[in-house]
C-alpha cells in the first residue's frame, strides 16, 4: 500500500533489541499491559463503575474495529451494525428467554459474527473508499431492520435488561460485581485479539495490506483471509455490544445508528490506528469527554467534529502512536 | 387488463414524483463524482453541504430579505467559497496520504456543520416559503395535482446537470480537468495550475450540494439534519453507479429516484431499503458499478 | 437567552459530572445536606423536542418552585438541568449519576418513549421519583408502570382518544393513515383507528412509510387523496410530521374538504410551520396558552419564556407535576419524601391537584394523572388575531374519558 497508508500511520519503527518476550508483546509493551491490567483493577475502588464499564465496552469495540483498519487496512464505517445487533440479541435472550449472562454475551458475539459474514463477503469485493461506503450502506441496512422488527422494541429498544447470575451462582445487580465481568471480557478480548494478530495468520493478513498482489502470488487466498479477519473484528464487536448490553441494561437503537460507527472511527483515530493499545486511550478520551459533555448537547457533535477534523490534519499517529513515537518504541 | 391499465394510471403520477427525487440524488451523486474525479475524495460534508446551502437561503431571505431567485446563484456561490477555504486550509494536506483520510476529515466537517446549524437553529425546521410565480407551472391532471415548483426543480436540476456533463466532457477546461485527472504530473508540467483547478474542482462540487439545498428548502422543512437523510442513499447510488462517469452519476441518480417512486405505490414499505437491496445485487454481479471501471 | 442557559448547565455540568471523573470517591458525594429537596430536569435541549421541552421547562419548574411557598417553610430546593440528546444510553447515564452521586430526588420531563421508559426503570430501582412530563408512550402507565413513575401531561391513548373518537363524532367519518413504519407510529395507529371504528368512523386505508429517512411524502400524500378520505391521520412524529404537513399544503391535498389530523403535534410545531401552511389541521391537546382565564394568566407569569416560545403543554406539566410535588413534601417532610420515592407518589396520588394549567384533577393508582383533553383545529390566517393566536377549540374530552380506564390498563400494580 502506498505510503502515508492510514494503516501505517505509526510506524515507530521498533529497535531490533525488542524481541517478543511474552506472549507476542515486545518488552515496552509488556510494561504497557501490565499498567493497564494494574488500571482496570484498582480504578473501580475509585472511579464510578458504571461509567467505568462503558469505557471498557467501548474500548473492546475500537479495540474490535482497529484489527480490520490497523491490520488489514480496511476502513469499516458500519461496525456499529455488529455492536448494536450483539448488544440486541445478548439482551433479548437475557430479558425474553432469561438465560444466565455468560450464555447472553456468546449469543451476542455469534450473531456480530454470523451478520460478518455475508457483509464482509460483499463489502471485501472492494477496498478503500468504496469499502467504507459499503459497509456504511449495509450497516444502514441493518438499522432499518432494527427500527421495524418486532424483537428490538422499535425505538424503545430493549429496557430494564436482567443481568442475573453468572453461571447461574454469581449475582450481577450490583454495578460492582458487573464490573470485572466486563474488565474480564475486555481484557479476554484484548488479549485474543493480539495473540492474532501476531499468529501467523496475523503475519498474512499484514503482508495483505502492506501488498495484496504479492500475498495473492505466493499462493495466499488472500479473499479468505480478509473475509475471516472481518468475521472476527464484526464478532468481536458483537461481543462488546452484548457485554454493553448487560452492563447498561438497554440496547437501543443509538447502537446501531451510523453515528456509532463513526465514533468508533473516531475512538482508534484519537488513540492511534494500528496501535494495540490506541484503541484504549481513544475509547477513553471520547467516552469520559462524553459523559463532561453530555450537559451541553449539540455541542458534543461541534466537537467532536473538530477532534476528527484536528486528528486528521495534525496528529495522525494519534495518543499511543504519537507516545510510542516519543518512546521510540511500538504500543 | 383494465386492473393494469389502472395500475399504470395510478403509477403515473408517482413517476413523476419519482423522477423529481431522483434529480436530487443526481445533483448530489454528481458533485460527489466530479469531487472524486479529481481529488479522489469522497465528500462525507456533501450531505452537510447541501444542508448549508438550504440554510444560506434561508437567511438570505430573513435577515437580509434576498428572495428566492438570487439565493438560486448566491447561496451555491457562498457555499462553494466555503468549500474553496476548506479545501485550501484543510483536505489540500491530505492529497498524498491515502484517501480515508480524506473522508475522516470530511465526515468532521459534517459534524461541525450539523453541530453549528443545530445549535444557532435548532432542529425544528425553519420554513422557506416558495416563490408564488411558480403557481403558473402548476399541473393538473386529473386527480393528480403537480405543483409547479416541483415542475421547476425537474427543470432546473436537468438543466445544471446537463451543464456540467457539457462543461467536462465538451469544453477545454473539461479537457484540462479530465487530463489532470488521469496525469495530474503531466499535466503540471505543461504549465496548467493543477492544485489551483482541484481547489475549484472542489469548490464546484460543494456548490452543485448548495444548488441542491436551495431546491429542497421549499419542499422539505430546513433543518439541520435534512442532509444526512440523503447521504447515505446517495452514497449507495454512487456506488451502483460506480465513479467512473460523470454521465454515469446522473442517470443513475434520476434512475434511483424513479424506481424508489414505483416502490412507493407498490411496496411503500420497502421504499427505502430497496436502493441498498440494489447496491448488493450491482455489487455481486458488477463490482465496479454500472457504470465504472474497474 | 444563550448566555442565560449556559450558565444554567454550566451549574448542572459541574454538579453532575465533576465527581464521576475527578476521581473523587464516589460514595462521599452523598453527604448532602437533609434538607434540600433536588430537583433534575432531564430532556432534549438540541434536538427536535427541544422547543416543546428544553430550557422551557427547567424556567416553568422554577415557577413552580417560587409559587409553591416551600422556601418559606425552610425547605431548599435546587434545580438542575441535562440533554439527554434523544439518546436512552445518554438519559440513563445521566440518571444513574443524579442519583448515585448527586443526590437529585426527582427527575421531570423526559420526552422520547425510550429515555423515558429507561429512567422509570432506573427510578425505581433507586427509589426515587419521576415526574413524566414530555414522553408520549402510554406503556408508562400500562406494562411498564411503576410505584415511582407519575405520567403527567399527556400519552398515546389521550392523543388517539381526542383525536380519533372527538374527530369522529365533529364529522371526519372516513379516514386514511400516513404511519410511520416503527413501533411508535403503527401503535397510534391502531389506538386510533379503535377509537374511529367505536365512534362509528371507517378506516379506509392506509401507507406505511419508510423510517427514518423519508423526506418526500407527496407520493403517500395522493394515495391518501385518491382514497377519498375525510380524514388523512399522520401517524408519525418529529420531522416526518413537519414534512407531510408542508407537502400537504404544498400539494394542495385539503382542497376537497379534506382534513389532516396530526396525532403527535404540538404548539411550538404550529408556530414554526405557519398558519398558512398548518391551518385546518386538527390535533388534541391538554393545555393550550390561550385555553381560558386560568391558563392565560399562568402564561402571563411565566413571563419571557426561553426562545421567544408560549408554553407547550409539556412544559406547563413540567410546572404542574412540580407543584403538586412539592405539595406533597410540605405535608409529609423532607426527610420522608427524600427516603422513598414509591412514598413520595403514594401521598400525591393521595392529594387531588390544582393548578391554573391544568385545573382540578387527580392522579390514579397506576399513575396516571387525570384530567381533560382538548381537540383543537389550527386556525386560518385571517382567523388569527394575533402573537400565538394558533387554535380554535373543538371539542372537549372530560378527565374521565381522556385516559385509559384502569379497568383496561395491563399495569400490574393495579391488578394486585
Amino acid at each position: 500500500m502506498a505510503e502515508g497508508s492510514i494503516a501505517t500511520a505509526s510506524p515507530g519503527a521498533p529497535p531490533a533489541t525488542d524481541e517478543a518476550t511474552f506472549f507476542g508483546f515486545t518488552r515496552p509493551q509488556a510494561a504497557a499491559f501490565l499498567a493497564l491490567v494494574v488500571i482496570v483493577l484498582a480504578s473501580p475502588f475509585v472511579v464510578y463503575p458504571f461509567f467505568l464499564m462503558k469505557l471498557l465496552c467501548f474500548a473492546l469495540f475500537a479495540c474490535a474495529f482497529n484489527l480490520l483498519i490497523g491490520y488489514v487496512g480496511l476502513l469499516s464505517f458500519g461496525h456499529a451494525a455488529y455492536f448494536g445487533m450483539g448488544a440486541y440479541v445478548s439482551g433479548y435472550a437475557a430479558k425474553a428467554w432469561g438465560v444466565t449472562p455468560e450464555v447472553a454475551i456468546l449469543l451476542g458475539a455469534a450473531t456480530g459474527a454470523l451478520l460478518g459474514i455475508p457483509f464482509g463477503w460483499l463489502a471485501i469485493r472492494r477496498t478503500g473508499i468504496y469499502f467504507a461506503m459499503i459497509t456504511l450502506a449495509l450497516a444502514q441496512m441493518v438499522y432499518f431492520f432494527c427500527v421495524q422488527a418486532p424483537f428490538t422494541g422499535g425505538e424503545d429498544g430493549i429496557q430494564a435488561i436482567p443481568r442475573g447470575h453468572l453461571f447461574g451462582i454469581f449475582d450481577l445487580s450490583s454495578d460492582f460485581a458487573m464490573y470485572w465481568v466486563v474488565a474480564g471480557v475486555f481484557l479476554g478480548g484484548f488479549l485474543l485479539i493480539h495473540r492474532v494478530v501476531h499468529s501467523p495468520f496475523g503475519q498474512v493478513l499484514k503482508a495483505i495490506r502492506d501488498n495484496e498482489p504479492r500475498a495473492i502470488s505466493l499462493g495466499y487466498r488472500t479473499d479468505d483471509y480478509k473475509l475471516m479477519a472481518f468475521v472476527l473484528s464484526a464478532g468481536l464487536a458483537g461481543l462488546a455490544g452484548a457485554v454493553k448490553a448487560l452492563a447498561m441494561r438497554i440496547a437501543t437503537l443509538t447502537d446501531v445508528l451510523w453515528t456509532m460507527s463513526g465514533e468508533v472511527v473516531l475512538m482508534s483515530l484519537v488513540g492511534g490506528l494500528g496501535t494495540i493499545f490506541g484503541p484504549v486511550a481513544g475509547a477513553a478520551a471520547i467516552v469520559t469527554m462524553q459523559t463532561y459533555l453530555a450537559e451541553f448537547g449539540a455541542w458534543v457533535l461541534v466537537i467532536q467534529g473538530v477532534i476528527f477534523i484536528a486528528a486528521v490534519l495534525a496528529f495522525r499517529r494519534g495518543i499511543v502512536g504519537e507516545i510510542g513515537n516519543l518512546l521510540r518504541v511500538k504500543l | 387488463m383494465e386492473d393494469l391499465l389502472f395500475e399504470i394510471q395510478l403509477a403515473l403520477p408517482q413517476v413523476i414524483l419519482g423522477v423529481i427525487n431522483g434529480a436530487f440524488y443526481a445533483l448530489l451523486s454528481l458533485g460527489l463524482a466530479v469531487i472524486f474525479g479529481m481529488l479522489n475524495v469522497i465528500n462525507f460534508a456533501h450531505g452537510a453541504q447541501f444542508t448549508l446551502g438550504a440554510f444560506v437561503a434561508w437567511m438570505l431571505l430573513s435577515w437580509l430579505g434576498i428572495g428566492y431567485w438570487p439565493a438560486l446563484i448566491l447561496a451555491p456561490l457562498i457555499v462553494g467559497a466555503i468549500g474553496v477555504a476548506m479545501e485550501r486550509a484543510m483536505i489540500s494536506r491530505l492529497y498524498r496520504i491515502d484517501h480515508l483520510y480524506g473522508l475522516l476529515l470530511t465526515f468532521g466537517c459534517a459534524l461541525v456543520i450539523e453541530g453549528v446549524l443545530r445549535n444557532n437553529f435548532g432542529s425544528s425546521g425553519q420554513r422557506y416559503a416558495p416563490p408564488r410565480e411558480f403557481g403558473a407551472l402548476d399541473l393538473e391532471l386529473g386527480d393528480f395535482f403537480l405543483p409547479g415548483y416541483r415542475v421547476w426543480v425537474l427543470i432546473a436540476a436537468t438543466t445544471v446537470c446537463l451543464a456540467t456533463w457539457l462543461v467536462i466532457e465538451k469544453t477545454k477546461v473539461g479537457s484540462y480537468l479530465r487530463a489532470a485527472t488521469e496525469r495530474p504530473q503531466l499535466v503540471q508540467a505543461f504549465g496548467i495550475n493543477v492544485p489551483l483547478m482541484m481547489t475549484l474542482t472542489y469548490g464546484a462540487g460543494v456548490a452543485l450540494a448548495a444548488f441542491a439545498g436551495v431546491l429542497a428548502a421549499p419542499i422539505y422543512s430546513v433543518s439541520p439534519a435534512m442532509g444526512a437523510n440523503f447521504i447515505i442513499t446517495v452514497f449507495a447510488v454512487v456506488v451502483i453507479g460506480g465513479m467512473g462517469s460523470i454521465a454515469g452519476s446522473i442517470v443513475t441518480g434520476f434512475m434511483l429516484g424513479l424506481i424508489q417512486g414505483i416502490t412507493e405505490v407498490f411496496w411503500p414499505e420497502a421504499s427505502q431499503t430497496v436502493v441498498f437491496v440494489i447496491m448488493a445485487i450491482v455489487l455481486l454481479t458488477r463490482p465496479a458499478g454500472l457504470f465504472g471501471r474497474a | 437567552m444563550s448566555l442565560d442557559r449556559r450558565s444554567v448547565i454550566k451549574g448542572a455540568l459541574g454538579a453532575a459530572t465533576l465527581p464521576a471523573l475527578g476521581g473523587l470517591p464516589y460514595r462521599s458525594a452523598r453527604a448532602q445536606a437533609a434538607n434540600t429537596i433536588r430537583i433534575g430536569v432531564l430532556n432534549d435541549q438540541s434536538g427536535l423536542y427541544r422547543d416543546i421541552s428544553g430550557p422551557g421547562s427547567t424556567h416553568a419548574v422554577q415557577m413552580a418552585v417560587r409559587e409553591s411557598g416551600i422556601t418559606q417553610r425552610g425547605i431548599n430546593v435546587e434545580v438542575v438541568q441535562a440533554d439527554h440528546q434523544n439518546r436512552p444510553d445518554v438519559g440513563s447515564t445521566v440518571a444513574r449519576q443524579w442519583y448515585d452521586q448527586n443526590g437529585i430526588d426527582v427527575i421531570v420531563d423526559v420526552p422520547t418513549s425510550s429515555v423515558a421508559l429507561a429512567v422509570s426503570t432506573i427510578t425505581r430501582e433507586k427509589n426515587k421519583l419521576f415526574i413524566n412530563s414530555g414522553a408520549a408512550t402510554s406503556d408508562l402507565t400500562g406494562p411498564a408502570c411503576s410505584p415511582n413513575t407519575i405520567h403527567w401531561t399527556y400519552d398515546t391513548y389521550m392523543l388517539g382518544k381526542g383525536t380519533g373518537g372527538a374527530m369522529v363524532a365533529a364529522g371526519g367519518r372516513t379516514w386514511f393513515f400516513i404511519t410511520a413504519d416503527y413501533a411508535f407510529g403503527h401503535a397510534l395507529e391502531r389506538d386510533t383507528t379503535a377509537f374511529v371504528n367505536a365512534a362509528g368512523g371507517r378506516v379506509l386505508g392506509g401507507v406505511r412509510t419508510p423510517f427514518p429517512g423519508t423526506t418526500d411524502f407527496s407520493s403517500f400524500l395522493q394515495q391518501a387523496q385518491r382514497s377519498r378520505a375525510n380524514v388523512i391521520g399522520l401517524a408519525n412524529a418529529g420531522g416526518d410530521t413537519i414534512n407531510s404537513i408542508k407537502q400537504a399544503a404544498e400539494f394542495r391535498i385539503t382542497r376537497g374538504g379534506t382534513k389532516l389530523a396530526g396525532l403527535l403535534v404540538f404548539v411550538t410545531d404550529v408556530h414554526s410551520l405557519g398558519l398558512e401552511v398548518a391551518q385546518g389541521l386538527v390535533v388534541t391537546e391538554s393545555f393550550y396558552w390561550d385555553l381560558n382565564d386560568r391558563t392565560r394568566a399562568f402564561t402571563q407569569r411565566l413571563g419571557q419564556m426561553p426562545g421567544n416560545l408560549r408554553p407547550s403543554m409539556v412544559q406547563a406539566g413540567c410546572y404542574s407535576g412540580v407543584l403538586h410535588y412539592l405539595k406533597a413534601v410540605a405535608e409529609m417532610g423532607v426527610a420522608a419524601a427524600k427516603a422513598s420515592g414509591a412514598e413520595a407518589a403514594t401521598r400525591m396520588k393521595a392529594m387531588p391537584t390544582s393548578d391554573d394549567a391544568f385545573g382540578e384533577g387527580t392522579i390514579r393508582a397506576d399513575g396516571r394523572k387525570i384530567h381533560p383533553a382538548y381537540l383543537f383545529e389550527v386556525k386560518t390566517p385571517a382567523e388569527s388575531r394575533g402573537a400565538w393566536d394558533y387554535y380554535k377549540l373543538i371539542s372537549t374530552i372530560p378527565a374521565n374519558e381522556a385516559f385509559r380506564p384502569l379497568t383496561e390498563a395491563a399495569c400490574p400494580l393495579v391488578r394486585s
